[in-house]
């Protein structure tokens, strides 16, 4: 569950709290292609700690290093996953080359998600709902993503519930072979997934007794509007995505192998 | 026997819901846990079953630490009624939502047979015993989440806001089944906000307020008692409460039956009448 924790909003403001969600988005969508432009280790171990201002600056340290460290299981299965593969599958010619690649991988994934969660903890579900509905994305397409966030952490509060009631009927989740363990979460699931179902019918009826969907043209009492900041920050995303282009075909990229001795597979 | 030793319970979110309570429960007796939202009821009486191990002190079941048995174990003695029966609901019949905690504890198919037949009739269910539980209405759900929990004929019993939801005929059904459960020897805890519902029960009552015991006795002394009710945030029955405006009348202010109420104003009255 750590990795979701990385993604709850807390509502504080910072310069990057206030920043216009869809600038902050175009950072994240620059982080993202630059990350897919690089296979080596070098550029992305500098991609990696770009975010880190950014993060100390917002204040959200704490809650950031939680997502990582939720990514780290996986990110070491990207790791031993290309490691393995790439040995059996793929020409590498030494071991440092294949082991620059994998890290390369496992890295990769950690800069996408490191920056994911940069952008979901310092963006309120509000502004991003806004920021949406303003870039001309149907609004019930909004409300349906909206309402989604909106309730993980109800579900994990009710889900939390249902297994201290089964725990109090005698169920042991830990019991039996994994086939048996697997089996032991039906009685968690059923009673989640009914009432995640009977939840959803109530807030349709609620929503239209509160005339949802009365006139299709809806306004905002807030409307977002870009000032100087992020401008700043439009033009450094631009700026930084410029340059990891430049890099990727103009600039050689040293290899770890040219600081690792030479290791013949 | 329960034995709440000075325990402390902190949230993994920072909240602390336990500042040291101390409370003692004997075999055999009904406690009543009364307080506004968020004074630590249900966390208190979530410690006696071990679903929360306590983060500073002790719970002793019958002696036993609760850190040192498994909530199964522990679940087998201290029998827990949930507020919501939809989160424990899941079985296609009846029939099997109540033998599911039998088979839990590892009884014989012939003897969960013969349970679920007692507990279906215990609480006069035996006509949707193979119905789906998602079918029956909401104070049929609710009797079903209890017949899945005596089932297996535990020798302490939880309620958790059990009157919630339902009508009065329903409420006046529960208060004598569990008055007759207490009778039986079990020992029962009910958590609720319903005080018309203790006054009528007339059990021991626990007052809590913002982590801490604030009263703990008779139902009598403290439902009447203004101040107390007052710091927790419930108010007295409505007998008391005319009981309460009519001081002046030289009337006693402890009184929370309806038929004793009624003995001491027929009382009064005649003697009136002869003063006259």
């Amino acid at each position: 569950m750590s990795v979701f924790e990385g993604f709850r909003f807390r509502r504080v403001t910072s310069p990057i709290h206030d920043r216009d969600p869809r600038i902050k988005f175009v950072l994240v969508i620059a982080m993202f292609v630059i990350a897919i432009l690089f296979t080596e280790f070098l550029p992305l171990l500098v991609l990696f700690f770009l975010p880190i201002p950014f993060v100390l600056v917002a204040g959200v340290r704490k809650a950031w290093l939680r997502s990582l460290r939720g990514a780290l299981f996986l990110a070491t299965f990207i790791f031993v996953f290309n490691f393995v593969f790439g040995y059996f599958y793929r020409q590498y010619t030494s071991v440092t080359a294949l082991l620059e690649f994998s890290l390369a991988m496992s890295l990769r994934f950690l800069v996408l998600v490191e920056s994911f969660s940069v952008f979901f903890l310092t963006t309120s579900p509000d502004h991003l709902s806004l920021a949406l509905e303003q870039s001309h994305v149907p609004y019930e397409f909004t409300f349906a993503f909206t309402t989604a966030v909106r309730f993980v952490p109800v579900l994990a509060e009710e889900a939390q519930t249902i297994m201290d009631a089964q725990k109090a009927r005698g169920l042991e989740l830990e019991r039996g072979n994994f086939l048996k363990r697997v089996r032991n979460y039906i009685p968690i699931l059923i009673p989640l997934i009914v009432s995640a179902i009977r939840r959803s019918l109530e807030l349709a009826e609620a929503m239209e007794s509160r005339a949802w969907g009365a006139s299709s043209k809806r306004t905002n009492l807030y409307v977002l509007k870009m000032n100087h900041g992020d401008l700043v920050l439009l033009v450094l995303s631009i700026g930084l995505l410029a340059l990891g282009v430049y890099v990727r075909y103009f600039v050689p990229i040293p290899h770890l192998s040219t600081f690792l001795p030479y290791l013949p597979l | 026997m329960i034995e709440v030793k000075d325990v402390y319970f902190t949230y993994p979110t920072g909240v602390e819901a336990l500042k040291g309570v101390s409370l003692s429960i004997g075999d055999g007796e009904f406690l009543a846990i009364m307080g506004q939202n968020g004074a630590g009821k249900t966390t208190l009486v979530k410690n006696f079953n071990g679903l929360l191990k306590p983060t500073k002190g002790e719970v002793r079941v019958d002696g036993v630490s609760t850190r040192e048995v498994s909530i199964a174990k522990l679940a087998r003695t201290v029998g827990f009624v949930f507020q919501n029966p939809d989160h424990q609901l899941f079985s296609e019949t009846v029939e099997e939502e109540i033998a599911f905690g039998l088979r839990n504890f590892g009884f014989e198919e012939a003897t969960v047979d013969k349970r679920v037949t007692w507990a279906l009739n215990l609480l006069d269910l035996t006509e949707y015993r193979t119905t789906s539980p998602f079918m029956l209405s909401g104070g049929e759900r609710k009797r079903v989440a209890l017949a899945s929990v005596l089932a297996w004929d535990p020798k302490v019993v939880i309620l958790d806001e059990p009157t919630i939801g339902q009508d009065h005929r329903q409420k006046e059904t529960l208060r004598q089944f569990i008055v007759q459960l207490n009778e039986q020897g079990k020992t029962v805890v009910v958590v609720t906000h319903d005080v018309e519902f203790v006054a009528e029960c007339s059990p021991r009552v626990v007052l809590m307020s913002e982590g801490k015991i604030v009263a703990d006795g008779e139902a009598k002394r403290i439902l009447t008692d203004t101040t107390l009710t007052l710091a927790a945030s419930i108010v007295p029955p409505q007998i008391t409460q005319i009981f309460l405006r009519l001081t002046d009348l030289g009337l006693p202010k402890d009184v929370i039956d309806v038929s004793e109420a009624k003995k001491i104003i027929t009382k009064y009255l005649v003697e009136a009448k002869a003063r006259h």
